[in-house]
This record gives structure tokens, C-alpha cells and sequence, in this order.
């Protein structure tokens, strides 16, 4: 008997296969585990490259216009922004509490991990939608309302304003290419809760978990350079 | 048909040198060229298929021969790179005592200014045997100063100077091109270059000036927006004297030792506040946008004048 | 009369292309091999529009005030040829077709590590190119491919932020399908191929996708703030407002200097396939060929500053990147040698993959040579921005890599379709391409080093019977390239059938049948041999 491809019929062992999430072709699971991982942490290298371009831009105009960043980011909320990375930090332990989960079969578990970490991310993401605000609340947004006032004014005019405005460029690009990938792990995370309320990972097949658990650390890390780089220049103490 | 030449005229001092260079590298390209055509030509008649089921010997590969054409390249190179390199070096810095000419692009042509005050559009009159030096900045996008004859060519930027020399030794009417492409026009951003003997020069000068030069122009400038408020002659004022401060090194409040060049002086009458003086006060306002290139350029022939003055002796207890 | 007429064609062996019909088997496959005919078509189609804007260049080129077309539309043309052969064509052209068709088979695996990957890069890529051809249809860009700054981020009018959008969209196609190679090469490979065992190819796709997944990602962003810096004028690339415009251009060049050597890898790793089958024998210095792909790759990185002797860099990082790009030289050259020694004591026949392959080395040594004269920094001041450039680069992209895709094209047709093709008009169209391309590209040499400038929409009419003379051989490489065209889609319906091998070639792609079935290999191989087993008693079957 022959299916549509010409092939022979299936065995009773890559029909078993086919249950575990095997993919065709691959000749185990341990080949198409070793090849997801990889697959993955070479997109990370792509993303450390993407970035790598922001933040070289970065260094080099913080080098040359250093007073400007450091009146910028004095403009900052350093709380909010070192809430959001304890809210952050929290929310990949929780997603590496979610990989465990996955690996020792424990479906309930899983799924509340995942949700607590999309939680943690939605807080994040709130907490930077509100600081955006604020940003236009300070007229300090770059092209669309640059029109510091008062101490904003003060504060940034030393280092020259248009410096400042710079500043702002990288604050607005960095953090909101950094919350874009959050957007986009939040929605992995929501298929991820979708696929594992069905039951699809066993302790046989949990890959895009930890490919998803790889990529919400990658986030993680990139916020963990953001922060110094961008709330804490010069120092305040 | 008219004969068409396959290099453009020597006019400069470097212009041989450069095409020695050049035609060794011709040489080089047409010898492995030619080598590799032969060679594969060669093989392919003597080592054709005569029977449908040759099968030659593997040869796996050899060492010895890996590290000869390995090693030969790498030789050429580095010889190359040594020549060119020594030869780029030289040419980098230009002679004292050359001709400082400023040249200001703008989409789409090339504007000149000679010390003396004269000025140019798309024409750049030189002596003969004579060392110029150009100061080059843009008004608006990347352009590129380019004499064919003389082998020499550098980018023109805006909010920055670029410098390049060279020394005429033949005279006439050579190109001029815009060699970065800047927009619609970029193919007609082109001048000439008019080289002339050194009395025929000075005549050209002479007739049809401004009757003032480009230092005199920077002084009314200097003047005419308060500069001498602050910076008095004698260092008693709010800002420092700028007798002997051109080319020479600056300390700035920030401990850092800068020199005090052309983009210095321009930088800092652009944005003072990131660059003051060790020892004074960041009061300078900022000229951004009150000044156009043609004046920042006066402005600095004037400075670079002062510059060559002694500073006054300062008096004792002002730092 | 024949009987054979009244027959239905029924028997014709089950294979990836008549698997399925229909146009959703198409759009919605997962076989890498018809993901590998989707890009054929796409970049055929954006090589006929990159093309055609250099044929009107070209002729608009033969008057010194312009034939055909006004100067801001002549800058339109050369813009978009560059962005369109380059992004849309070059780039993908030897991975995306032959790489994405032949890479499983070539390691014995099924498909590649993540065939929805793959489908999904031929998508983005499509979407790049709809951003691209809107851009083009809707007024056009006019700021060269290089997109400097400030004129494409603060004085151009055009769509910038379209072609932007298109380009930085496709980028990602480059990175998905690299680093789909890259799993697949280290993870898939069949039992007994070790790395040493590898068809150079698959060197040549590995070193390549380095490329890929490493530099890609810089031009993504650097587009992406050329766009924001186009759309928002805050000044990170603006003088007037405390930007850099040479910032902008170390970003762009750190990307795309390795982008030339995505170009020309995979047309290296094609001449290694075809000379050794060509010649009967078995590479000379494999172990080299190999480390030289790797080599390129990693030196590729460390060169960009050389496009930028001329910006009023510092000299000492002149002397550092010149040194850089004459030993980025070397390995290429070592590959030259190498090829040519496998044809001694060979058994050469004259095949169009050949004569493709023979054309490609002596084009790429001429390309690379001029090369020496740009990495060298005193000529490199001459000869910058003038057309010496604009013949470099086309001896190497059109000479090179152009003539190793249509090698590699005409020697896996057989296996990609099924048929053959006829020889004789692929061997003639080799010639006529070959021939065109130097009466096209040469005279540029002479050009730029009489210093007639690049992107010149008109020029001094002392250049123009140099240029008459280019725009003539233009017209013989036109012709030169419609030639297969015609063949090939003829050969898809009325070429002879193939056997499954029939230049008598070995890897594993040749031990299936032509085409291949859906799922490549009955069982998967054991691989017990070296690569290029040409030699009496080496091939399995002797």
C-alpha cells in the first residue's frame, strides 16, 4: 500500500514518532533537539549583531556628546527603570521555572509559569508605556514634541540641546526596539500557553519552550544593558 | 577619430609617481592574468577527453606547491602595500608655506576662495610649482573634489573640514569633478582647474579683486558679532586672546589637551559650551545658524592669522 | 505509425515535481526543492527588471548629454539596478536557488533543518521585493544603493523609507536561510560524511552563511535608522544637527564589504563542484580550497574601511584596512591556483558548465587583480568614485558570480528538472556572454582612470567613444543572457530526459534520481568515500 508520496507504509515506530512531534526530517529527537538548539542560539547571535549596531551608534555619540547623555538620563526615572528590571529578572525565572515544568511533565505547572511570565512582561511593558508618556508630558520626544521646559530645560541645556535630542533618539530607539521584542515574546509565550493547556509537551518534546525560555533570557539580557546605559550615566550619588 | 589617451595628463607633482605605481599594478594583473589564461588554455587541449572512460589519477594536492603560491602573492602584496603606502604617507601632509585655498561645495557647484579675498565659482585659479592647500567643506551633503590630472581627490563634508594638496607642474585648463554622488546634478559639479605661471597668477589676482582679503573679511566678522567683547588682546576679558592660539595646543576644562585647528576653532564657534578653555567660565554663546560657511571661512583666516602673532604677556594675576 | 504517440504518460517516475499540482502544492510547500524553483522565478524576474534598467543606463550613456532619459531619472536608474541586482538578485541567487536545492541533498538528510523557516525566508523576501517595486513604480530613489548620508536622510525626496522598508525586510530572508544552512550542515549530515568528506559546495554555503547570519543583521539596523533618520530628522546622521554622515557609513560599508563576499562564495563553491567533474579528477588541495572559503569569510569583516580612503579618515586606519584587503586577497588567489592545478593530467571536457566555470576563473582573476589597485591606498585616492570602481566590482558580480550561478545553473539542471538542455547553444551562449562582458566592462577600466567619475547622468565628450564602446557590448551580453533563457524554459517541456547522472559526477545529489523524489533518498546513505572519488577504483561501482 502507498500513500500519496510514493512512500511505504508508515511504521508502527514513526507513527509513534510523528506523535512525539519528530519532524520528518529529522531521524530522532535528539538530532531535531540538537539542531532547534542550535537554531536558536544562532538567532540570538543575529540579535547580539542587530543590536550591536544600535549600541556601537550609541557609544560613539555618548563619547562625543557625554554631558548631553548625562543630562538625559538624569531625566529618567531610575526607580521605574530598576523596578522594571527586578519585574524582568522575576519574569525569566519564572520562564525558566516554566522549561523545568515542561521537562518533568508537569503540564499545570508549566502553564502557570508561562502565564506568570507573560504577568511580569505585560507589567513591563505597562511600566514603559507610562514612561513614554512621560516623555511627551516632558515634551523631550525626539522630531514629534522636543520642547523641554523648565528644570527638563535646565537640566538638559548644558550639554547642548540638540545633543540632548540625540540622547533621546537612542532612549526612544533602543528601549523601543527592546520592547518590541518583548511584544513579539509575549506573543510566543501566548502560544506557548495555548500549546501546552493541550498537552503538547511531554518530557520526550518540550523544544519550543526552551527556544521560547532562550529567547525571553535574550530580552532579559539586553534590558540588563539598557539600564546602565541609559538611567545611570555619570552617576548620581 | 579623434586619439584618445589611456591616462589623463601628469599636471602634479605626485601624478608620475602615482601612474609608476599604476602601471606596475597593469603589469602584475596582465602577467597573472595572462599566466592563469595560458595555463588553463594549455590543459585544456593537451589534457582533453580523448576516450569516454578516462580516468586519471587523483592527485591529492601539494604542500610544497601551497606554500610557493601562497608565499608569492603575499610577497606582492606586501611589496604593493609598502610602495603605496609610503607613497600615501608622503602626500598626506601638505608643505609648510602652501597656498591655503578654501573651497566650499554646495549641490551643485564648487565655490573657491583665495586668501587675497578673490573668489571663484567652479574655477580655481593656482600658480605653477607651488604647493596648495585646500580647506573643503560642504554646505549641504557629501561632495568630492576631484582633479584627474593631478591624482588627488578628497571628500567634502558638511559641519566638517576636509583637507588635500598638491603642486601643479604644467600649465593649462584641467578637469574638475564632484566624484561622491550629491544629488540630481552630481554630473554637473564640475570646474576647471587653471593652472598658471606664478607672475601670470599674480596678475589674475590682482585684477578684478574684492580689494579684500579673506583675513580682513574675517576681521569685520569678528567685529561685527562682538567676539572682541570677550576675547580681549591683552587676556584681561571674559574669554581668552586667540594671539598665538591657532595651531597649538589647548587645554580644555575638562583636563583634555586638544589642538586648536580648523575644526576646532570651528567646532567651537558652533557649539562653545562642550570645548571651553581651561580656566574660564562656559559663557560663549553659540553662533550656530548666524553664520554662513563663507564667514566661518573668513573667520578662520583670520584667526589663523592672529595665530601667528605673539600672545601679549599676561598680567600677573589673571591665570 | 508508432504506438508510442497513443500512449498516456503514465509512467513517469514519481518526483518532487509532479508530486502535487496545483498552485497551492507551490505556495504552500515545505520541500526545499520547490522553495528552491519559487526564488528561481522571483530572482529571473528581478534580474530582468535590474537589467533592464542597465540597458536603458546604457543607452541613455552613449551621448555625452544624455540620450534617453533626464539626469534625476537617470540617478533613479542606476539606484535601483544597484538595490534591485544586488538585494534581489546576487544576494539570494546561489543559496536561495542552488544552495536551498541541493544543500540536504549534498549532506543526505530529507530537507533542511527547518523547512517552514525556509518557506517563510522565500515570503519575507517576496514582501521586501513588493516594498521595492512599489518604491520603484512610485517616483523611484535616487540616492544611489550606498544610501549616504545626509543626502538619503535628510535632502532626497524620493522613497527612501519604501525601499528602506523593502530592504530591510529581506534582509532577514538572507538570515533565515543562513542559519538554516548552518544547522543543517553541522546536525544533518549523513552517516560517514564528516566535514573533511563535504562537497566544496557545502564549504562554500557554510562559510557564506556566516556571512549571512553575522553582517545581515548590521544592515538591518542601519537601515532602520536611515529610515527613522529620513522620517524623524533628529540628527543622528546630520552634521547641522550634531550627527555624523561617516557614522552611518562605517555601519553600512561593516555589513556590506562581506556582502560581496556572500556574492562571490557560493560561485567559488560552484566552479569546485563543476571543475573537478569536468576534469575527471579529484581537486587539487581540498583541505586549502575549504579553509580558504573560511578564511574569506572571516577577513571579509575586518576590510570595509577601504571604501572609505577618501572621507578624510584618519591615515593610520588607511594603512590598517589597506593591509587588511590585500591579505584578504591571498586566499582567493590560492583557489585560482588550486583550480587550475586540478585540470593537469585531467580528462577535460568542454561542457557549457565548463566553459561557465573556465570563463568564471578568468574573469574573477582579472576582477580580483583591480582589486590590488583599490586596496592600495595611492592609486585607491585616483581611482575612487570614478568608473575603475564601477569595472571592479562588475568583473568580479557579473563576470564572477553571474557566470558561476549559470554554471552551476546549467550543471544541476539535469538534476533540478529532469531534462537536458542542448549543448551547443549553452556553449555558444557562454561565448557570446563572455565576450560581451569584456567588450562591456573593459573600456570602464580605461574610463575611470581617465577619471570620468561614477553615477554621471552626463559627461565630458572626450569619454564617449569609451562609452559607445561599453553600451556596444552591452547589446552582446543582452543577447548573450536571453539565449539560456529561451533554452531552458524550452527544455523544460521538450529537452531529452536525463538519466539520473549524466555528466557521470559524483555526491550524493547525483545518486538520486533526476528530479529527485519528494523525499530525496529511498533510505539515507551511508557515505564511505572521499569527496570527488573520480579516481580508477575509488568510486563505489568500479
Amino acid at each position: 500500500m502507498r500513500t500519496r508520496l510514493g512512500r511505504p507504509l508508515v511504521t508502527d515506530a514513526e507513527a509513534h514518532a510523528h506523535d512525539t512531534g519528530l519532524a520528518h526530517q529529522f531521524e530522532d529527537l535528539e538530532q531535531q533537539q540538537e539542531a532547534d538548539a542550535l537554531g536558536i542560539w544562532l538567532f540570538l547571535v543575529t540579535e547580539i549583531m542587530f543590536f550591536g549596531g544600535l549600541f556601537a551608534a550609541y557609544a560613539i555619540y555618548r563619547w562625543l556628546y557625554f554631558g548631553a547623555f548625562q543630562g538625559g538620563s538624569h531625566i529618567l526615572d531610575i526607580r521605574l527603570g530598576a523596578a522594571n528590571t527586578i519585574v524582568l529578572l522575576g519574569s525569566s525565572l519564572t520562564m525558566a521555572l516554566s522549561v523545568r515544568s515542561a521537562q518533568t511533565g508537569n503540564r499545570r505547572a508549566t502553564v502557570v509559569f508561562l502565564l506568570a511570565t507573560m504577568i511580569l512582561g505585560g507589567i513591563f511593558l505597562g511600566v514603559k508605556a507610562y514612561e513614554y508618556n512621560q516623555k511627551f508630558v516632558e515634551h523631550v520626544v525626539p522630531s514629534l514634541d522636543w520642547a523641554p521646559e523648565g528644570e527638563t530645560l535646565a537640566r538638559l541645556a548644558p550639554g547642548g540641546l540638540e545633543h540632548a535630542e540625540i540622547y533621546f533618539f537612542f532612549y526612544f530607539a533602543m528601549t523601543g526596539l527592546h520592547a518590541l521584542h518583548m511584544i513579539i515574546g509575549m506573543g510566543l509565550l501566548l502560544w506557548l500557553v495555548l500549546r501546552a493547556r493541550k498537552g503538547s509537551f511531554t518530557p520526550h518534546y518540550f523544544a519550543p519552550v526552551e527556544v521560547v525560555g532562550l529567547y525571553w533570557h535574550f530580552v532579559d539580557i539586553v534590558w540588563i544593558f539598557l539600564f546602565p546605559l541609559l538611567y545611570l550615566i555619570g552617576g548620581r550619588y | 577619430m579623434q586619439s584618445f589617451p589611456f591616462q589623463p595628463d601628469q599636471a602634479s607633482t605626485i601624478a608620475k609617481s602615482v601612474d609608476q605605481l599604476y602601471f606596475f599594478l597593469t603589469a602584475v594583473t596582465l602577467f597573472f592574468t595572462g599566466l592563469i589564461f595560458s595555463v588553463i588554455f594549455y590543459f585544456m587541449i593537451k589534457y582533453r577527453r580523448r576516450s569516454p572512460d578516462e580516468r586519471p589519477k587523483a592527485i591529492e594536492g601539494s604542500f610544497p606547491l601551497e606554500v610557493l603560491w601562497t608565499a608569492i602573492p603575499t610577497v606582492i602584496v606586501a611589496l604593493i602595500f609598502v610602495w603605496s603606502s609610503t607613497l600615501y604617507f608622503r602626500n598626506a601632509e601638505p608643505p609648510k608655506g602652501s597656498l591655503e585655498i578654501f573651497v566650499t561645495g554646495k549641490q551643485w557647484m564648487w565655490k573657491v576662495e583665495h586668501p587675497e579675498g578673490q573668489r571663484e565659482i567652479n574655477e580655481m585659479h593656482v600658480p605653477l610649482g607651488r604647493p596648495v592647500k585646500l580647506t573643503m567643506t560642504s554646505e549641504d551633503v557629501i561632495h568630492d573634489f576631484f582633479v584627474p590630472a593631478f591624482r588627488v581627490k578628497k571628500d567634502v563634508l558638511p559641519g566638517r573640514y576636509t583637507t588635500m594638496w598638491f603642486e601643479a607642474t604644467k600649465v593649462g585648463t584641467f578637469h574638475l569633478f564632484c566624484a561622491q554622488y550629491c544629488g540630481a546634478f552630481h554630473a554637473g559639479m564640475i570646474g576647471s582647474i587653471i593652472v598658471q605661471e606664478p607672475d601670470e597668477y599674480e596678475r589674475w589676482l590682482a585684477g578684478g579683486a574684492p580689494g579684500e582679503s579673506m583675513e580682513q573679511a574675517g576681521a569685520k566678522v569678528f567685529q561685527a558679532n562682538g567676539c572682541p567683547t570677550c576675547h580681549l588682546a591683552d587676556g584681561t576679558g571674559l574669554g581668552p586672546s586667540l594671539l598665538g592660539v591657532y595651531g597649538n595646543p589647548v587645554k580644555l576644562t575638562t583636563g583634555q589637551i586638544v589642538t586648536a585647528d580648523d575644526a576646532y576653532v570651528r567646532q567651537h564657534i558652533l557649539n562653545p559650551k562642550v570645548t571651553t578653555v581651561f580656566g574660564y567660565h562656559s559663557i560663549m554663546p553659540s553662533f550656530q545658524g548666524q553664520l554662513t560657511e563663507e564667514q566661518l571661512n573668513n573667520l578662520i583666516a583670520y584667526i589663523r592669522a592672529l595665530g601667528k602673532a605673539q600672545p601679549m604677556p599676561k598680567e600677573a594675576g589673571k591665570q | 505509425m508508432s504506438t508510442a504517440t497513443l500512449e498516456p504518460r503514465v509512467h513517469a517516475p514519481r518526483n518532487y515535481l509532479n508530486a502535487d499540482y496545483g498552485w497551492k502544492s507551490w505556495l504552500f510547500t515545505l520541500d526545499h526543492k520547490r522553495i528552491a524553483l519559487l526564488y528561481l522565478v522571483s530572482i529571473t524576474f528581478f534580474f530582468i527588471i535590474g537589467g533592464s534598467f542597465a540597458v536603458l543606463m546604457r543607452i541613455h550613456l552613449v551621448e555625452p548629454q544624455g540620450a534617453l532619459v533626464q539626469p534625476e531619472t537617470y540617478n533613479k536608474l542606476f539606484t535601483l539596478h544597484g538595490i534591485v541586482m544586488i538585494f534581489f538578485f546576487l544576494i539570494p541567487s546561489i543559496p536561495a536557488v542552488l544552495g536551498n536545492f541541493l544543500v540536504p541533498l549534498m549532506v543526505g538528510a530529507r530537507d533542511l533543518a527547518f523547512p517552514r523557516l525556509n518557506l517563510l525566508s522565500w515570503y519575507i523576501y517576496i514582501v521586501g521585493g513588493m516594498f521595492t517595486l512599489y518604491s520603484a513604480i512610485a517616483g523611484g530613489v535616487d540616492t544611489g544603493w550606498t544610501f549616504y548620508t545626509p543626502y538619503s536622510s535628510t535632502y532626497s525626496n524620493t522613497q527612501v523609507t519604501a525601499v528602506a522598508i523593502g530592504v530591510f525586510i529581506t534582509g532577514f530572508s538572507s538570515i533565515l536561510t543562513g542559519l538554516n544552512f548552518i544547522v543543517t550542515i553541522h546536525k544533518m549530515r549523513a552517516p560517514g560524511l564528516t566535514w573533511f568528506r563535504m562537497p566544496l559546495f557545502l564549504w562554500a554555503m557554510y562559510a557564506t552563511s556566516i556571512i549571512m547570519v553575522l553582517g545581515t543583521p548590521v544592515l538591518a539596523i542601519t537601515i532602520f535608522l536611515l529610515a527613522l533618520e529620513h522620517l524623524f530628522h533628529v540628527g543622528i546622521f546630520s552634521p547641522a544637527l550634531g550627527g555624523d554622515p561617516l557614522l552611518f557609513q562605517h555601519l553600512f560599508w561593516f555589513y556590506s564589504h562581506p556582502a560581496v563576499y556572500i556574492m562571490i562564495l557560493p560561485a567559488m563553491g560552484v566552479v569546485s563542484e563543476i571543475i573537478p567533474c569536468f576534469a575527471r579528477k579529484r581537486i587539487f588541495g581540498y583541505k586549502i580550497v575549504a579553509f580558504s572559503s573560511v578564511a574569506i569569510a572571516v577577513l571579509g569583516f575586518l576590510v570595509w574601511g577601504h571604501h572609505m580612503f577618501v572621507t578624510g579618515q584618519s591615515v593610520y586606519a588607511g594603512l590598517i584596512f589597506s593591509m587588511l584587503s590585500f591579505l584578504v586577497a591571498i586566499p582567493s588567489a590560492i583557489k585560482v591556483f588550486n583550480w587550475t592545478s586540478t585540470l593537469y593530467k585531467g580528462s577535460i571536457s568542454y561542457d557549457a558548465p565548463m566553459l561557465y566555470a573556465l570563463g568564471f576563473i578568468g574573469l574573477f582573476t582579472m576582477g580580483g587583480l583591480t582589486g590590488l589597485f583599490l586596496a592600495s591606498l595611492a592609486t585607491d585616492v585616483h581611482l575612487n568614485g570614478t568608473y575603475f570602481i564601477v569595472a571592479h566590482f562588475h568583473y568580479i558580480m557579473v563576470g564572477g558570480a553571474v557566470m558561476g550561478y549559470l554554471g552551476g545553473i546549467h550543471f544541476w539542471w539535469p538534476k533540478i528538472s529532469g531534462r537536458k538542455y542542448p549543448n551547443m547553444w549553452a556553449g555558444i551562449a557562454a561565448v557570446i556572454i563572455f565576450i560581451g562582458f569584456n567588450l562591456t566592462f573593459f573600456p570602464q577600466f580605461v574610463l575611470g582612470y581617465l577619471g570620468m567619475p561614477r553615477r554621471y547622468a552626463f559627461y565630458p565628450a572626450e569619454f564617449q567613444v569609451l562609452n559607445v564602446m561599453s553600451s556596444a557590448g552591452a547589446t552582446v551580453l543582452g543577447v548573450g543572457y536571453l539565449i539560456p533563457l529561451i533554452y531552458l524554459i524550452w527544455s523544460m517541456r521538450y529537452g531529452p530526459i536525463s538519466e539520473p547522472n549524466p555528466w557521470g559526477a559524483t555526491g550524493l545529489e547525483w545518486k538520486t534520481s533526476s528530479p529527485p523524489p519528494t523525499e530525496n533518498f529511498a533510505e539515507i546513505p551511508v557515505v564511505t568515500e572521499e569527496a570527488y572519488a573520480y579516481a580508477p577504483g575509488e568510486a563505489a561501482g568500479d
